[in-house]
Parts: structure tokens; sequence; C-alpha cells
């Protein structure tokens, strides 16, 4: 049986479908079968960064309504035979997705994936605890600012109360995903630090991915950051990430904090 | 020939208690409404959602006074579920309902249970109603208390085994014990309990209450922010101090 991850966050534009495609396609890259969900109904997304817009007939509403068979709406990527997506509908609204539909087609991807990823969308409400609801991992992706911490820290509450796991009495394994790290800023003084969020969140840290314009050049050409070009900082750091879902045990750098100690006390001085 | 009900169906009447917060104002209703804005809005949504109440016992005014205090709240987003003490000469039309028998929930604590004090004093114990005491309830959380999230336990103590975060709160009828870092908002012996203590191992709280008296963030000497820290109450006053 498969295991399913959430990437989830509660606020909105912190990289939950860059972060969602870049670990999909690293993890489809050591063999592994993935496909990737979005949940995000009516602002469909995972398709174009996954550059497969144009492949979409079926999508998750159709399959939820019978209208077509999962088999019909799983599309294959183009680089990666075992890594597959299953695209959201745009015209539909949210309330196109029903806790029965949505549990019949996770079970199903269960039996024949290795993962099932899938993708939340923002907020606290029924597209975001639908999309959590039948996970065994969750990847909380969060920015090092303060109102994503927060919405961060609300979203932990949901996964430890809203989840069939959590009815059932069991326990999420929730990791942190820290995105769009910004080691200028960071020295600058203007963004949480590394440990102020761990502190605060407190769940383990499967990787911090530093802010770089390699994620917007792969969106543009639809190829995940890990795709596009697996040796730039942010798909290194994915891969990592990916290693850390998947059970291996890595030391984590915090981006931009290679230089020696000299470099760090003339940083902090300078704060 | 009677008239015969044919749907068997009963009717389900349940009750429910919910901690209502209680405002007493007094006046000039001008400054206390400036305390009252000050407190809402460092303590953003406190009273979203909350069930209010507006005691006005002993306040010398009239009807015309009573509504155009009713506007100011609603202005504010406070919804007042009901009024207590007023004469029923200063209530009018279109007011929340007068509320009676709404003690304190306190009251019944303590003639249910004498006093916590008398857990330091046995021998004054025997003079109490000794059979009838029930041991104070506690509470454990073993988990950070997250954003948006309420613990609320009127019955006694709430000790929790993490942190409290930016947002969520803790509402005890007890003392308040926090074994991490208290972000969030701290509220010991909410029903009535002068004796009520919070204790947390880190102070970043954003509101703290003991027996209804206040103390926000800004109120707190900064040589408190981050250690670890115990309230309590000397008479209105809330005091602070460092624990080693
Ligand atoms: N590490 C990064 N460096 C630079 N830009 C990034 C990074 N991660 C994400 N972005 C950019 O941020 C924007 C939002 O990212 P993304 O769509 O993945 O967020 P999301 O959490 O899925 O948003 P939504 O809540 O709308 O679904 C995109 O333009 C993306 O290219
Ligand atoms: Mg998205």
């Amino acid at each position: 049986m498969g295991k399913v991850i959430v990437v989830t966050s509660g606020k909105g534009g912190v990289g939950k479908t860059t972060s969602s495609a870049a670990l999909g396609a690293a993890l489809a890259h050591k063999g592994d079968r993935v496909v990737i969900v979005d949940f995000d109904v009516g602002l469909r997304n995972l398709d174009l960064v996954m550059g497969a817009e144009r492949r979409v007939v079926y999508d998750l509403v159709n399959v939820i309504q019978g209208e077509a068979k999962l088999s019909q709406a799983l599309i294959r990527d183009k680089r990666l035979e075992t890594l597959f997506l299953l695209p959201a509908s745009q015209t539909r609204d949210k309330d196109a997705l029903t806790p029965e539909g949505v549990e019949t087609v996770i079970t199903e991807l269960k039996r024949v994936f290795d993962w099932v990823i899938c993708d939340s969308p923002a907020g606290i409400e029924r597209g975001a605890t639908l999309a959590m609801r039948h996970a065994d991992i969750a990847v909380v992706v969060t920015n090092p600012e303060v109102s994503s911490v927060r919405d961060s820290d609300r979203i932990i509450g949901l996964l430890d109360a809203k989840t069939a796991k959590a009815e059932r009495g069991e326990r999420i394994e929730k990791h942190l995903l820290l995105t769009r790290y910004d080691s200028n800023r960071a020295e600058r003084g203007d963004m949480l630090k590394v440990d102020d969020v761990l502190e605060i969140l407190s769940i383990p840290l499967i990787g911090i991915i530093p802010e770089s314009m390699d994620v917007l050049r792969a969106s543009n050409i639809g190829a995940p950051v890990t795709l596009a070009d697996a040796r730039s900082a942010p798909a290194m750091a994915y891969f990592d990430a990916a290693r850390r879902l998947a059970g291996e045990v890595l030391p984590i750098t915090i981006p931009g904090e290679k230089r020696g100690i000299f470099g760090k006390i003339f940083g902090r001085k300078a704060a | 020939m009677t008239k015969v009900l044919t749907d068997a169906r009963s009717i389900r009447i349940k009750g429910r208690s919910f901690l209502a917060v209680v405002l007493s104002p007094d006046l000039p209703f001008d400054d206390w409404l400036a305390r009252l804005d000050d407190l809402a809005a460092r303590s953003a949504g406190f009273f979203l959602g909350r069930p209010v109440v507006l005691d006005v016992t002993d306040l010398p005014i009239d009807r015309a006074q009573l509504k155009e205090l009713l506007a100011e709240f609603s202005q504010r987003n406070v919804s007042i579920m009901g009024i207590e003490g007023a004469r029923p000469s200063i209530l009018g039309q279109g007011m929340p309902p007068a509320l009676k028998g709404g003690r304190p929930v306190s009251d019944e604590a303590v003639a249910k249970e004498p006093v916590i004090e008398l857990q330091n004093n046995p021998a004054d114990s025997k003079s109490a109603v000794v059979e009838s005491r029930q041991p104070l309830q506690s509470i454990i959380i073993r988990e950070p208390v997250r954003s948006g999230q309420s613990v609320i336990f009127p019955e006694g103590d709430v000790t929790v085994i993490g942190s409290v975060a930016s947002g969520a709160e803790v509402i005890a009828g007890g003392s308040v014990h926090i074994y991490g870092t208290l972000r969030g908002r701290a509220m010991a012996g909410s029903v009535g309990n002068a004796s009520a203590r919070i204790f947390c191992r880190k102070m970043e709280a954003e509101l703290l209450a003991i027996d209804g008296i206040y103390k926000m963030a800004e109120d707190m000497a900064p040589s408190l922010r981050g250690k670890p820290v115990q309230l309590w109450l000397e008479g209105d006053t809330i005091m602070a101090e460092t624990l080693i």
C-alpha cells in the first residue's frame, strides 16, 4: 500500500504546488511510482507547473462524479514514466468534491502507487481539510515570516484533529518544509530565523528551500524544478527533502551559511 | 374527541452551557469604552464569536443611556447576548433579553467545595463541610496548543506540556501552567478565583488575565519577556516575577 502525503500550508502562495511537483518528481526519479493529485479545484495550477496543461482531458471531479475512469484521468509525465498527475477541474466549484468521492479515489490510488501526493489549496476550509483527510504524512510548507508561521500552526492543529488518522486516535506524521528562504534577508534580520520557526511549530524539519530564480525558470518551461535543473540549489534541497521523506537521515544545511566563522561574526554585527 | 398527535417523535431538548464573557462597564462610559477598544485592539479577535453578557448592576443609568451603550457595542461588532442586573424600567424594545440567575460559576463552585486555601490550612477545613468537598480537578494537555485552538476548563487547573501559540488560548477556572512558551492568551481564575496563578517557562504572551483582570503584553516589564514567569493577583493588580 502506498503512502499518502498532503502538501499543505494555510497561507496561499508559499510554494505548495512548486513543492508537490518537485518532491513528486524527486521520488519518481529514484523509481518509485508517484501520483500528484491537484486538490485546488477551480484554480488548477499543477498541470502548468508540470507542463501537462494541454493534455488534460478528464479531472478529479470527473472521476468523483463517475464521468470518467481513474485510468482515463491520470496523465503520465513525458520525462519520467513513473510520475503521474491527476489534475483538478478548472470550471467546477469547490463543492464538487465530496468526502466519499475523495476517499474512493485515494483508496484506489494507494493500491497502485507508492506515493500519493495531495497538493492542497490554501486556506483552512473544506478544500484544505478534504486534501488532508486521508493523509499518512503531512508536509507543512512555511515561509519564514510571521503570518505564514501562524497559518501553519493552525494547519498543524487541524492535522491533529480533522484527519481520518486523528479520528482513529492515530497520529499523522508531520514535517516542516521551509521554502523561499532568502539568505540575504535572513542576514539583514527581516525574516524569521530557522530556529525560531522550529521552536514555534515544533515539528521536524525536512528541508530548507532557498528563494531562487531557478524555480520561476522551471515553471516557465513547465517542469518541476528537480527535473528542470537537478543541480540548482532549490532542486538539490528538494532531492534531500524527498530522501528524508522516504526515511533517510541527512544533515540539513541553512542556505547561505557556508561561510566561515569570520563571516558569521561580521554578519551578526551588521544585523 | 381529543386531538392526537400523529407524529410520535418527541422533540429533543438539550441543555448546554457556554462560558460567557461578562462586561461590567463603569461611568463615564467614554473612558470605559476607550479602555475596551484598547483591549480589543491589542487582543485581536478576543470578542469574536464569544457570548458576551452585559452587567449593569448598580449603574445609575436610564434607558437612553443603555441604548446608547448598546449601540456602541454593536458598532464594535460585540454582540451582547443578554443584560444582567438591569432594572426593568430601563430595558426597552429591541434590546437583548434580561438574564437572571446567571451567577458566576464561582458561586456554585464555592458553595459546593470550600475554597482552595483549605488545602493549605487543614486545621480550618474541619469547620467546613469536609465530606462535600471534591478534589479540585485538573487536566493535562500533552501537546502544543496551536493557533486558533482554545482549551477551556472552568473546573480547575490546566497544565500544558508544550507551547501555547500566538492566536491560541488557555482558559482555566484554576491556575494555568505552561511548560513551554506562552505566546497566546492565558486566563486563570476565569470563573472567579483571585488566588489562581499563571506560570510559564517562557513569557511571550499576548494577553493575560486572572479573575477577570487583564494585562496586555505591552503592559509588562520588558525584563519579563522570554523569561520563566509567574503571575498572581494582589487586589486589582496583576503582579509578575521571574522564576529562577
Ligand atoms: N523557492 C522559491 N523561489 C522563488 N520563487 C518561488 C519559490 N517557491 C515558490 N515560488 C514562487 O512563488 C509563487 C507561488 O508558488 P506556488 O504556486 O507553488 O504556491 P502555492 O502555495 O501552491 O500557492 P496557492 O496557495 O495559490 O496554491 C510561484 O510564482 C512560484 O514560482
Ligand atoms: Mg498551489
